[in-house]
Formats: structure tokens, sequence, C-alpha cells
């Protein structure tokens, strides 16, 4: 049994109470927000439980690094209070179930690339950035045996990732790579926020893809072209767990001579997907989802964006479609890199 | 060699007859259970005027012809059961016209149905036809021949409910035409002529279809599948009412299987939209997830499982490989939409009795008037046990939907002779005085809806 790592001297001596004063998607002042947290953190009801869209955003607003998503979450699961229906709920559990055999296990001396539970986009790490790396979870029938679970988070469900989360860790592990680069922002949060908030030990160091993308450009400095290109950037909900890495962004457009637009929506004011929101169970989800979506994407337009990066494949599959409609070209970070280097993507 | 095939030869050239072994292999095979049976002729005829000498020829040499279009069925309802020659009619596949005012589109009996989807596409981006869940390959004569729908089975029914005309050429040779091209009026109506409905559904057992007027409707520029997902089987039915009461969908098909594990136990309703411009879409989405389907979700019954997806075509074959071996047929019923429970859950009892994973699917006709449900049991080509489980499993499934008042679709044999054990007696004698009289010679298909 896994306990949640929270201060709770720490959440009440909070001058701020920022995880849900700052919250963009519940009006909440700052005496609320103090009542509300003192009942959750006493695991008693509180309407954040039922009203919280689960962005994550609160875990990068707590000026305390405390983990009040965490909590939530915790406190969701504990007291049945489900942000989705049941039906979808079921789905999403039952999604994690490897059905196709067990996976290989080979062995990788140093570092390797976690592919995670998108083995199907390898299309999206290949060139010269990705050279001589060898590869986990490459093979689609097997990627559920790598799935780092924290898209529970979204189910109001802590007590399943924890259970799960120690049979894909023995199966990492089993590969005996000692740094694992993590194609999703999702499986480095996982393995570098999430389980040692849970006191899960993780056997092996984690480096989020911009930092490899980063310095592997540095590398290759030569060869790159600046683009010239005006760029949004779609960030995921899951990067709230590692804002520590979101300069890399910046960083990295900067080096391959992209202008990130000025927005409204940018940085910790960054809209989600709506990916999650769309399903939700509380009255009016769908439009809520359909609205800041609108927002997003207009205020993508209004900046003069003519791209939309995204790391996430959730949000790609989500706003991927809507922006290419509102004319600004989706892309993978990784392949405006490789764009970068003069190289074709898929 | 025979005088037979020199026959055939002198009607449609020597490229297209044949009696060769190899050649006889391909077509004594069908995709489903059903063991091989071996034509003793192939031919490909190109022209109406070759398929009526071909029919004489048959009625001369008193021998079988089984008319075959995709080979499709899974059910071996094209297999020269008796023998005989096997006519191959994918050759007859020109599209002859198509109104675009008055919608709709002649064609010959053997092209394919992903053919005129392309043509259409092309050509006349503003229509399209229902096009069945089958493969692209499967043919109009085909389709019609067994009662098919489609994806526009919804608002418009049965594929057989879509025709405007027929040109059949009958089991004694000659050429018939229904509908108002009976009078030379054109090709846009099969009423209100005299109803001499005698050719659909009857598995090319009473003529061969040659021409066909199909109907065709407005092909909307932007299309796309949402999904609403229940756990509950009861729920679909009413489900499946209120959406065919708002009247926004184009199709509307609940399925449910054991793999991927995120199918198992869940009805996942397809609900696919059209429109021509965005607000359209919205409003068609906003009237089904936030006004009709609203009380389910916010109770948690039920959820939005995805919405702008891509239209896809029923990937129900897939089943197929998810353990071993490539095969699968299923047992389709005509059924109405408040059986949906009862199906899903005997389907499943029957699946896990024979090891192989649960896969349904329920398909709505018409305003909910009726419900295409099929029950899929895979099996591995290789291994004659699952062959037999796969077809114990389709037998029983057979008489299951007897006796829960369904109507087996498409059925094989084996279901045909189900259905016409409990038909009317009178309706029964009916079919038989219709197909002796059509077919003197009983060279029809034989051994398919066979009254005894």
């Amino acid at each position: 049994m896994y306990k949640l790592n929270f201060n709770e001297e720490m959440c009440f001596a909070c001058k701020t109470q920022d995880c849900l004063v700052r919250c963009q998607h519940l009006d909440i002042d700052q005496n609320t927000a103090r009542a509300e947290m003192e009942k959750i953190i006493n695991g008693e009801d509180s309407f954040v439980l039922h009203d919280c869209v689960t962005c994550y955003a609160c875990e990068e607003y707590c000026p305390h690094g405390n983990h009040p998503f965490y909590l939530i979450v915790q406190r969701q699961d504990e007291l049945g209070i489900s942000p989705l229906p049941e039906p979808l709920v079921k789905r999403g559990i039952q999604t994690g179930i490897p059905f196709r055999g067990e996976p290989e296990i080979s062995e990788i001396k140093g570092t390797a690339l976690n592919m995670g539970v998108f083995s199907n986009l390898m299309d999206h790490v290949q060139g010269k950035l990705f050279e001589g790396l060898p590869i986990m979870s490459h093979d689609p029938r097997k990627m559920f045996h790598y799935f780092c679970q924290l898209m529970y988070l979204h189910y109001g469900k802590t007590s399943l990732i924890n259970e799960r989360l120690v049979n894909i860790l023995e199966t990492i592990a089993a590969h005996k790579a000692t740094e694992l680069i993590q194609f999703h922002d999702e499986c480095y949060g996982t393995y570098t926020s999430y389980a040692p908030a849970f006191g899960i030990e993780v056997p092996f160091k984690s480096i989020h893809l911009f930092d490899y993308l980063y310095h592997k450009l540095l590398e290759l400095k030569d060869d790159i072209k600046p683009l010239n290109f005006k760029v949004a950037y779609q960030r995921p909900c899951s990067s709230r767990l590692s804002p520590d890495m979101h300069p890399y962004v910046g960083k990295i457009f900067d080096l391959i001579g992209v202008e990130q637009v000025k927005r409204e929506y940018v940085d910790e004011n960054a809209l989600c997907c709506g990916a999650t929101i769309l399903g939700q169970k509380k009255e009016g989800s769908r439009r809520y989802c359909v609205e800041i979506q609108k927002k997003n994407i207009e205020d993508m337009k209004k900046a003069g964006a003519e791209i939309c990066v995204f790391n996430c494949p959730a949000c790609m599959q989500t706003l991927g479609m809507p922006v290419s409609k509102n004319g600004i070209m989706p892309l993978f970070m990784s392949d405006l890199c490789r764009l970068a280097i003069g190289e074709k993507i898929a | 060699m025979s005088s037979i095939l020199n026959a055939l030869m002198d009607i449609v050239g020597e490229d297209y007859a044949s009696d060769r072994y190899e050649e006889l292999f391909t077509y004594s095979k069908d995709l489903g259970t059903s063991e091989p049976q071996w034509p003793e002729y192939v031919v490909a005829p190109k022209r109406v005027e070759e398929v009526q000498k071909i029919v004489y020829l048959a009625n001369k040499e008193k021998v079988a012809i089984v008319p075959l279009g995709g080979g499709l069925t899974l059910a071996g309802l094209a297999l020269p059961l008796k023998g005989g020659i096997i006519i191959d009619m994918k050759r007859m596949d020109q599209i002859i016209e198509v109104n675009e005012q008055a919608r709709y589109i002649v064609v010959e009996g053997g092209i394919s149905h992903g053919a005129i989807t392309a043509y259409l596409h092309k050509q006349h981006p503003h229509l399209m036809h229902s096009e069945p869940g089958a493969p692209p390959a499967a043919t109009v004569a085909g389709n019609i021949a067994i009662h098919g729908q489609g994806d526009l089975a919804h608002p418009y029914g049965f594929n057989t409910d879509m025709i405007n005309g027929l040109e059949v050429v009958l089991p004694t040779g000659e050429i018939a035409r229904f509908g108002s091209c009976a009078v030379g009026s054109g090709w846009y109506t099969m009423h209100p002529l005299p109803d001499l409905g005698f050719f659909l559904g009857w598995n090319g057992t009473t003529g061969i279809i040659t021409k066909v007027s199909l109907r065709l409707f407005p092909y909307k520029k932007i299309r796309e599948m949402d999904v609403f997902s229940v756990i509950d089987e009861e729920l679909v039915p009413e489900i499946l009412y209120e959406l065919s009461h708002l009247g926004l969908s184009e199709d509307l098909i609940t399925t449910s299987a054991a793999i991927p594990p995120m199918m198992n136990r869940i009805h996942n309703t397809s609900i696919i939209i059209a429109g021509d411009y965005e607000e359209e879409i919205e409003f068609k989405r906003h009237m089904i997830f936030d006004v009709t389907l609203a009380k389910y979700i916010h109770s948690g019954v039920g959820g939005i499982g995805a919405v702008s997806m891509e239209r896809a075509r029923p990937t129900i074959s897939k089943s197929a490989d998810w353990k071993k071996g490539g095969g699968f047929e299923y047992v389709g019923s005509i059924m109405p939409v408040s059986s949906y429970p009862e199906c899903y859950r005997r389907g499943a009892e029957i699946s896990e009795k024979h090891d192989i994973p649960y896969t349904v699917l329920g398909r709505v006709i018409g305003c909910c008037h009726a419900m295409m449900f099929s029950w899929f049991y895979a099996f591995n080509r290789a291994d004659p046990e699952t062959v037999r489980h796969a077809r114990e499993a389709l037998h029983e499934t057979d008489e299951m939907v007897m006796e829960i008042n369904g109507t087996i679709w498409k059925p094989a044999v084996f279901g045909q002779k189900l259905m016409m054990d409990r038909m009317d007696r009178t309706t029964l004698q009916l079919m038989k005085k219709v197909k002796d009289l059509l077919d003197p010679n009983g060279i029809m298909n034989p051994g398919n809806w066979e009254v005894k």
C-alpha cells in the first residue's frame, strides 16, 4: 500500500491557496479554497472533487510542490467520486489490460527510448536525432506492458495506478536500461513525479524528450537551418508534473529558428486539449470542452501561428484535426526538430 | 474437351470459360466454415446476351448454374451444392447511367460497391449510395440477392428498399425488366406497377440479376463517427429508439466484443452524422449528446466514447485474428431492436461454450423498425477442431434466433431449413409454385431455398 507524501501542515499554512485559486476551470476565492482543501485533507466530500476537470495544473500552481492534484484524485478514489461516467471508467480500465502475449525482454545497455503505450508512433522517432538509440516498447501488440498508467488520474483512480505500476516497472526493469528517454510527458511525469510522491521506487533514471532533443540538436547544430515558422505549443496536462522541463520548449524553438507566437493561453496559463473534459459527467462538459478548444485555437490564430506543436499523442488526436481545419499545421515536436535538420518527415 | 465447355467458350470466348482444376479449386471454396463444393465449369460473361445463352445451354443440358458475385456471404450461398456451372458475374461491371437530379444510378449487376463509391466520389461528389459493411468487392446484385443492408440503413432501410428498377435473366433464359424501365420510362422508380418481386433475397434461385437501378442520396462534405458507450445492455434499445426519434444519424451500429479488452461487456453505439457545414455538425452533436443522451451521461450510466472520429467501416473481421488462424463466419438475423439485450447475452453464452471470444453487432434498419443483429465466430482455418466449434456455434445460433422469434438473415442451408420448417405452409407452397413456374428444370442454384 503506497501512501501519498502530502504535507498537510504546509498546506494549512499556505498563504496563497494557488492550487485552487488559480484553477482555470473553477471560480474559487481564497477563503473557499482554504476551506475546501481542509475538507479534502480531512477525507470529507468537497465540490472540488466533483467539479475538478482533472487538468493536472494545480500540481504546477502549488508553490510548495505539495501534490494537491494527487490528493484530489486520491480522495475521489476513496470516496467513489468519478469525474467520468461508469462505462468510460470501465473501458479505460480495460484498455490497459495486455492481451496479445508477453513482451520479449532483451537486455539494453545504458540509455533507451521508451515509447510506452505509443509504439504505433515510431514514425515520429526516426532519423539522425534518434539514430542508434535502442527502443523499448516498439511492438504495438505488447505496448500495454509498458503503459505508465498515469492516464487513470483522469479517472479518479490512484489505487489502480499504484496496483498496476509495480508490474510495469518490473517489465521495464527487466530490460536493465539505466536511463530512459520518455517519449511521452505522461511517462516522464509518472517516473519523476507521481512515483516518488507515492514512495514507489523507480529503478532507472528518466530523461524528458525535450531535454534529449535539445541536447541532440546542439550536437547537430551545423545541420540546423532556421525554419522561420511562427509556432504555438499545445502544452499537455502531464507537463504540469514536470514544469522544470517546460523551458526546453523555448530553448528548442530558439535553436531551430522558429518564433513562438505571443499568446494569452501559454505556459502556466495554457489550456488543456479538452480530451478528458469531453466525456465527463458534469452537466455541460461537452459544451465546455468545445468552448475551451475554440478559445485555444482562436488564440493561436490571433497570434498568427502557422504550426501547432504537440508532444502528447492524445492532444494531437484531439486537436490535430481542428487546428488543421483552421489553417494551422499540427506537428509533433520531434518532427519539427527533424525538419530543422533538413530531414523529411512521414 | 467436353461439349459444354466448348459451348461455353463459344459464348464468352475461350479466355472466360474453364474446367481446369486450379480454377475450379478457387470456385469450390467459401470464406466461412462450409466444406468445399466443386463446380464442373466456371464461366465469366460480359454481356447480358451471353448470360442468356449460358442459361439456354444449362436448360438444354439440364446442368445446374450458380450466379456468383463477390463470393463474400461467408454462408456458402454461392457454392455449387449440386455441381454444374458457376457464372462469375464480376465482368458485368459497367455504370450505365447516373441521373444526378433524380438521384439514381443504373449499373450492371456484377459491379462492386467499392467501384460505385469511387466513381461517385470522383464524378458526382454530392451523391452516395448505401454501401454494405462487407468488403468493397461485394457486388450489387450479390448484395440484393441476400437482402443486404448498408451504411444508410437507418434512414432508408434494406438496400433492397432502395431499388428503382431491375433487369433479370429468368431461369428459362428470357430477359425481363421490372419498374418504370419495363415501360420504357427510364429507371427512376419501381412503383406503381404490380409487384413482381420474386428476385430479391432469393439467393439467385429465381434468376440472374443483370442490371440494377439504385437510389442515390445526398453526400455531405463532412462525415464523422461519434460513439456512445453503456455497460447495461438493457439500455441499448431505448438509446437507439431515442436516437432514431431524433433522426439526425446516417447509421447507428452497436457493438460489443470480448477482445480487445476495452470493448468487453461494454456496448458502443457508433453514431454516424454528416453535414455540409461545421455548424451543422456541431448542432447535431449538441442535439445528440447535450439534449437526447444527456440524462445517461449525468447519471453516469452512459458516456461519450468518442467524437469527430473518421467514419470507419465495421472492422469485425479483425476478430478473426485475435486468436489465430484468420477464419470467421457469422449468423445474421433481423430482429426487433428490443431484442438486443437477449441477443447479446445468448450470443456471449454460445461463444463461451465454444471457447470463442464473443463479438456481436446490431445495426438499426429503418427508424428502429428492425435491427440486423449478428454473432461472429472466429476459427483457425488450419485447425479442424476450431472449425467444428465455429460450425456448431453457428448452428446453435441459428436455432436460438428461431427460438427468440427472430428471422435469420442470408441463412446457410442449415438455417434455411430451420426457417422453412417453421414457415407458414401456404407461404411455403407458394414459394415452391413460384420456383417451379420460373425454373421448371430446377437448374438455378439448387440446394438453396429448396422446398421439398
